[in-house]
């Protein structure tokens, strides 16, 4: 692969990520949500491959696939699952309304091209001019996770914010050592089975999962 | 001699091709609905029938009323003659500026917004008023997105941006260019007044933008009202295509400007095709929803703008 296409194919897929991240923010759909995710997980194991490929590393492409399947299939297919039995399929009321988050992306987008500046000057390659916008990701997941009401689009916040913290760690050290990133992996998807039970649990005790609504525990 | 010969038949093309544009939409969207369709040259006929009525203003407007489709028009062929459609050597290069587009561009909305108001009636008080907060929102966005294509190319000249494509066709893969071709797809949309934003073809009080605005023309001022529009979906579709997919485009040749008539023509067609195609299956949205599509692609935009700068290919 020469530098040119590595370039292009490395900006596309960041192009991607961030593409899929922002739209999380605008879509009310939760189906259309888990959909844009698991395009997301595409991009980063898209990115990843990429990394891999330049630098000659099969375990790097290999822990490629791995990502990909784990976040493209697995997680949107547990969410979707999740999705199923519930009445309600759109976020209703976030808490800051979709014009106003659209806005805060933008600035939180600014945010890190300002922070992360002293970063890339470290070393200035195409891997590291990407990180602000890996940053991105993680603070928009981090926003939809704080405003967002419904269980699921929470769950997605949270996944968000690993997959920028993900594309973090391989734009600026290709990547984790095998066992750490292996770790994490196995962390996400059992934080969001439990969540995936949670949700189901909630529904049968609230038949709901606006989480603004658990006001008083109960037994 | 290429670039005056090109300008001109820039302007023949916009205006003949763009009720062949609409009539082409048409029939695209009624043979998916399972309709037979009026045929690609209904515009056309329906534009020589209300050119032969007699022209009528409603009681108690001015001039403005008069002198709007005469702007709405002249703006849109002007536009027409500025930008890279047919070839990149238009002879009004130096007034091909993005800027100077878009405020063609705006011109003849604010003169058809002011002349809905100077009727007076509920009716064109509230179109105005839609219009406003559409071309408020849509306006920042157009700027940004040709911007973010600008700064690879070093110029807001979009003769420049065009030709910049050409020598480096890569850098259509650019995710700046991604992002912005997203944003733009949608402030196009919305600036021609198609379906996720407006429904052309209604009559009904609650969706009304454009048609609120126009209710009280007739006769020859209402053909040139609809040529005009027809007009600006010509013009902003074959902008859309130039920026992003530029090949076939001439450039000093006098010989290949049948290529690049072709070219524009088929490169039109096609995206009104995949538009009308695409336009079966939406529905329109609330006007209330349409300020979040629009700050959507505002942010696209945005980030277009801010990847061109930071993701730089050392």
């Amino acid at each position: 692969m020469n530098h040119t296409t590595y370039v292009q194919l490395l900006n596309a897929s960041c192009g991607a990520f961030l593409l899929a991240g922002v739209l999380v923010l605008w879509r009310r759909d939760l189906a259309a949500i888990v959909r844009l995710f698991a395009l997301q997980g595409a991009a980063l194991a898209l990115l990843i491959a990429v990394l891999g490929v330049h630098e000659g590393e099969a375990g790097v492409v290999a822990l490629a696939a791995g990502i990909g399947a784990l976040r493209t299939l697995l997680l949107p297919w547990l969410l979707r699952r999740a999705l199923a039995g519930d009445g309600t399929s759109r976020e209703t009321q976030p808490l800051v309304n979709v014009a106003a988050s659209l806005t805060v992306a933008a600035l939180l987008g600014l945010l890190c091209y300002a922070v992360t500046r002293p970063i890339v000057r470290l070393d200035p390659t195409p891997a590291t001019h990407a990180v602000p916008v890996a940053l991105t990701v993680v603070l928009i997941g981090l926003f939809v996770l704080v405003t967002r009401r419904r269980a699921v689009s929470q769950i997605v916040g949270f996944l968000l914010m690993d997959n920028g913290i993900t594309a973090v760690a391989f734009l600026t050290a290709s990547g984790v050592p095998l066992v750490v990133e292996l770790g994490v992996s196995l962390d996400v998807l059992l934080a969001v089975l439990v969540l995936q039970v949670l949700t189901a649990r909630m529904r049968a005790a609230f038949g709901d999962t606006d989480l603004d609504d658990l006001r008083e525990l109960r037994d | 001699m290429t670039g005056i010969l090109g300008a001109a038949l820039q302007v023949v093309l916009v205006a003949a091709g763009a009720p062949l544009l609409v009539g082409l939409m048409r029939q695209v969207r009624a043979r998916a609905e399972g309709r037979a369709g009026a045929g690609v040259l209904q515009p056309w006929r329906d534009l020589r029938k209300l050119l032969r009525k007699e022209p009528i203003t409603p009681h108690g407007t001015g001039p403005l009323f008069r002198m709007a489709p005469l702007v709405l028009a002249g703006s849109t062929l002007v536009a027409a003659a500025v930008i890279p459609l047919v070839t990149t050597r238009s002879p009004l290069d130096g007034a091909a500026d993005l800027f100077a587009v878009t405020a063609l561009l705006a011109l003849g909305t604010v003169a058809l917004a002011l002349a809905a108001l100077d009727t007076g009636t509920a009716f064109g008080g509230m179109g105005a008023s839609r219009e406003m907060v559409v071309l408020a929102l849509v306006e920042p966005t157009i700027l940004l997105s040709t911007f973010a294509l600008s700064v690879r190319a070093g110029s807001t000249n979009l003769g420049a941006i065009v030709t910049a494509t050409l020598d480096d066709p890569q850098r259509a893969v650019f995710p700046a260019s991604l992002l912005a071709l997203v944003a733009l797809v949608v402030v196009v949309i919305a600036e021609a007044g198609r379906m996720p934003v407006d429904n052309p073809s209604t009559h009904l009080e609650l969706t009304m933008v454009h048609e609120a605005m126009v209710l009280e023309y007739a006769g020859p001022d209402l053909a040139l009202v609809e040529w005009a529009s027809a007009m600006r979906l010509t013009v902003l579709l074959g902008l859309l295509a130039n920026l992003f997919v530029p090949w076939g485009i001439t450039g000093d040749s006098l010989a290949l400007l049948p290529a690049g008539i072709a070219a524009v023509a088929a490169k039109v067609a096609a995206a009104g095709a995949a538009l009308a195609a695409a336009e079966v299956f939406m529905a329109k949205l609330r006007m209330f929803r349409v300020p979040e599509l629009l700050a959507g692609s505002f942010v696209l935009a945005l980030f277009a703008v801010a990847s061109s700068f930071f993701l730089v290919a050392p």
